[in-house]
């Protein structure tokens, strides 16, 4: 009883003390923990790190400090809603929740709270039609391109000819695993290729009987839509079989050192999609170095890598959008319906990104009311096990946009119906 | 001195017979549900509602659905997860098929749905008991997950396989979708979950609940002086599983808004409803909402005060919860096997004596 006492006075005074920050803040649905903690760290890093960068050498945006509150939601939806709770009372500008079942959940909620998602390459493909979806932003690449990408990719090698090839897709039993399948069918009987489903259920560690059946079928191609433990797994079990690993092509989450290095040797030649480029080559790490390495206030333990990477470049193009919103609204404080202004005004030119030292890093591109998807290009990288390095192997290209648009066009009717929602931007 | 039945006369059967004998009893209850009533409307916001009190409420109601089947009718069940996905998909091709059908009805068909469903998997329990029962619905479990996922049906062919409910309405107030507003949600589970428990407190003192008793004590016994234990399994699994059904619908509807089969109901939400009954004390309607609230406050809790107040690393505070809670469920099984609707009893019993124990 009196344990329940205390806990109770805690919590109210917890819950009395929370938001008297005048700062631009980030909610941070970042997960360290679980199943799905080593890809969830990088990218959590990579975030925090940049607008801690943003502080440190520039005293904020637009000379107003940014904060970034961490909740940890362990990619789990009900730990999710109550993060979403937890810091939307904080003045949240946009939440990234790095999950498409949190994402789900919260573009109902967002948009009657006003606060825009920016679900960077993951969460709900049709979120690209502006007109139906005013505070859902998914550039700027879907799943949707992704799998078209991949596609795309094998119709390269094959001199535009995959008829009666076999493509299997390792698939994440869960709303994010599931989002390219509709695409990949429609694109299969399009090219004339046959495809294998093959669903691997949470967490990920069992796949024996997956792989033994690609085995079994020795289909030409492998891609893989896997999060979390389960990619390290499948290159494991992959590498096991002896699939050539040039002809196992992952999606963006499923490509980075986190995933191939377990595997050693035997992962050399795995390909992955890549939204954006990598490594530590670029003048924006020689700040980090400078104002957050060296001086201890990060551990830069995971930079250069892909994940971090793309931590990075979602926080930067949060910050950009950020300071567009204060373009746009005149003002510095503002607020999370002005951030979804400056979402929606967003313009990503080549000058800016060498201004902010990521030059050639990511896709230049701009973001309009009828199109929250952005550029949807996407371009391949290889994993080099030897110089443990993942280099571009392809240009950023695009995906077989009458295919795409016309699956978005129908998705997002039917959440308009369903929902009652009528088109804007007309 | 305050605590004792001395001096409360009862001076007919239905006043002997009810549920708190005990006058200050009454009045503890009585003032629990005016403060949830009347003051907590006014005091709820969003973060209280969606992060705290609905989920409580919402796994207090599964609870007792368990501890039907477990703690009274001792038929141990780890489908519980399943059945819950179960309600859950009734409650979306109901609100989907029926736009204009009033929530209460559709969460009380989901209940009714899963009731069939439960029946359907309670058959074996003729057979098999204990160990292998809990195998058997084990065995509910995955198939259940496994056909919300396999079967485009019952996601109404939904590109990702989630569902996600539309906004509907009870009285011309919100209940599910995101114009919902805290009150409106709290007021419609609390009103499910202080019924479903004042339904299943009387069933289990009435006969049924007796027979459930006996056949948990020992079923050959039962049998003998006349409780069939067909009709008496299979009413447990029914009951049990309209409970679990009617919490899983609110838990997708009210609560979540859109859920997917594999994460929401996976076999891990069998388990916790397993532990909310240990904890809390089987054959106890308490003892589901003490379990429930030890279950889903305690986590919340300790983030809110290690991160919140200590200002520790979120990925730290994860681990400590994890340590505590785990800690606490074993100082609990060792201190006080029978959960906490016992330390309960013993404190009642205590006060009854107090303040001369001789």
């Amino acid at each position: 009883m009196k344990l329940t006492k205390i806990a109770v006075v805690a919590l109210a005074t917890t819950l009395a003390a929370g938001p008297v920050l005048a700062d631009l803040v980030f909610p941070g649905l970042h997960y360290r923990t679980g199943a799905y903690g080593p890809n969830g760290i990088p990218y959590a890093d990579g975030y925090v790190d940049y607008f801690a960068l943003l502080n440190e050498r520039d005293g904020g945006i637009g000379g107003v400090m940014t904060s970034v509150p961490e909740c940890e939601t362990a990619y789990n939806t009900e730990k999710g809603v109550e993060c979403y709770e937890s810091t939307k009372g904080m003045g949240a500008l946009v939440y990234q929740p790095l999950s498409t079942g949190i994402t789900y959940q919260l573009i109902p909620k967002a948009t009657a709270d006003d606060i825009p998602i920016l679900s960077m390459g993951y969460g709900r493909t049709s979120a690209a039609n502006g007109k139906v979806f005013s505070h859902i932003f998914n550039f700027p690449g879907n799943y949707w391109t992704g799998a078209s990408a991949v596609v795309n990719h094998i119709l390269d090698l094959n001199n535009g000819d995959i008829k009666g090839k076999k493509i299997a897709l390792v698939y994440h039993n869960s709303a994010y695993g599931k989002e390219p399948i509709r695409t990949l069918e429609v694109l299969a009987e399009k090219h004339g290729f046959e495809l294998t489903k093959l669903a691997v259920d949470h967490p990920g560690q069992e796949q024996k009987s997956q792989w033994l059946q690609i085995r079994r079928e020795r289909p030409d191609y492998v891609t893989m839509w896997g999060w979390g433990v389960m990619n390290q797994v499948a290159l494991q079990e992959a590498a096991n079989i002896r699939f050539p690993m040039e002809n196992f092509i992952g999606v963006w989450w499923s490509g980075s050192e986190q995933d191939v290095l377990p595997a050693g040797e035997a992962a050399h030649g795995y390909k992955a999609l890549a939204l954006h480029n990598t490594g530590s080559d670029y003048p924006l790490y020689a700040d980090l170095k400078k104002y957050l390495y060296d001086t201890g206030k990060a551990s830069g333990e995971h930079a250069g890598t892909v994940l971090y990477s793309r931590g990075l470049y979602a926080g930067m193009l949060a910050a950009e959008a950020a300071r567009t919103a204060q373009k746009i609204s005149g003002r510095k404080d503002i607020t999370s319906g002005d951030m979804r202004d400056g979402l929606e005004a967003l313009e990503i030119t080549e000058e800016r990104m060498a201004e902010i030292g990521l030059p050639n890093f990511g896709p230049s591109f701009k973001v309009s009311c009828e199109n929250h998807g952005g550029p949807m290009i996407s371009a391949v990288q290889q994993w080099d096990a030897n110089a443990k390095k993942w280099s571009l192997i392809t240009d950023f290209t695009g995906a077989d946009m009458e295919v795409i648009d016309a699956l978005i066009q129908e998705d997002s009717a039917a959440y308009a119906a369903e929902n009652n929602i009528a088109e804007r931007c007309n | 001195m305050l605590y004792r039945e001395s001096g409360d006369f009862k001076t007919s059967y239905a006043k002997d017979q009810q549920t708190f004998p005990i006058a200050f009893d009454r009045a503890g209850y009585f003032a629990t549900l005016a403060f949830a009533v009347l003051v907590v409307p006014f005091l709820i916001n969003d973060y209280w509602a969606n992060a705290v009190i609905l989920p409580f409420l919402i796994y207090a109601i599964a609870a007792i659905g368990l501890n039907i089947l477990t703690g009274f009718c001792g038929q141990v069940s780890l489908g519980s997860g399943g059945f819950m996905a179960v309600g859950a998909y009734a409650a979306y091709k109901l609100m989907t098929s029926f736009p204009d059908m009033s929530m209460i009805f559709v969460i009380l068909l989901s209940g009714g749905v899963t009731a069939l469903v439960g029946i359907l998997f309670g058959l074996p329990s003729l057979r098999i008991k204990g160990f292998y029962l809990a195998v058997a619905t084990l065995a509910a479990q995955f198939f259940l997950v496994w056909l919300f996922n396999k079967v485009p049906w019952f996601y109404n062919y939904s590109a990702t396989g989630m569902i996600n409910a539309p906004e509907r309405s009870v009285f011309g107030q919100a209940i599910t979708g995101a114009e919902a507003s805290p009150v409106t949600s709290y007021l419609f589970c609390l009103g499910f979950a202080f019924i479903l428990a004042w339904v299943a407190r009387n069933l289990t003192r009435g006969v049924n609940g007796r027979k459930w008793m006996a056949i948990r004590d020992m079923d050959i016994a039962a049998e003998i002086i006349g409780v069939n234990p067909l009709k008496t399994k299979l009413t447990a699994f029914a009951i049990s599983s309209f409970y679990v059904g009617v919490a899983g619908a609110l838990l997708f509807t009210v609560y979540l808004g859109s859920v997917e089969v594999g994460e929401a109901f996976g076999v891990g939400k069998s388990f916790l409803i397993l532990f909310m009954i240990i904890i809390g004390g089987l054959g106890s309607i308490f003892g589901s909402f003490a379990g429930a609230a030890f279950m889903v406050l305690l986590p919340v809790l300790l983030k809110n005060i290690m991160v919140g107040q200590f200002g520790w690393a979120t990925d730290l505070a994860a681990h400590f919860e994890f340590i505590i809670v785990g800690g606490l469920i074993i100082v609990f099984l060792i201190l006080e096997p029978h959960g906490i609707a016992q330390l309960w009893r013993i404190t009642k019993e205590k006060l009854r004596l107090w303040p001369f124990p001789h």
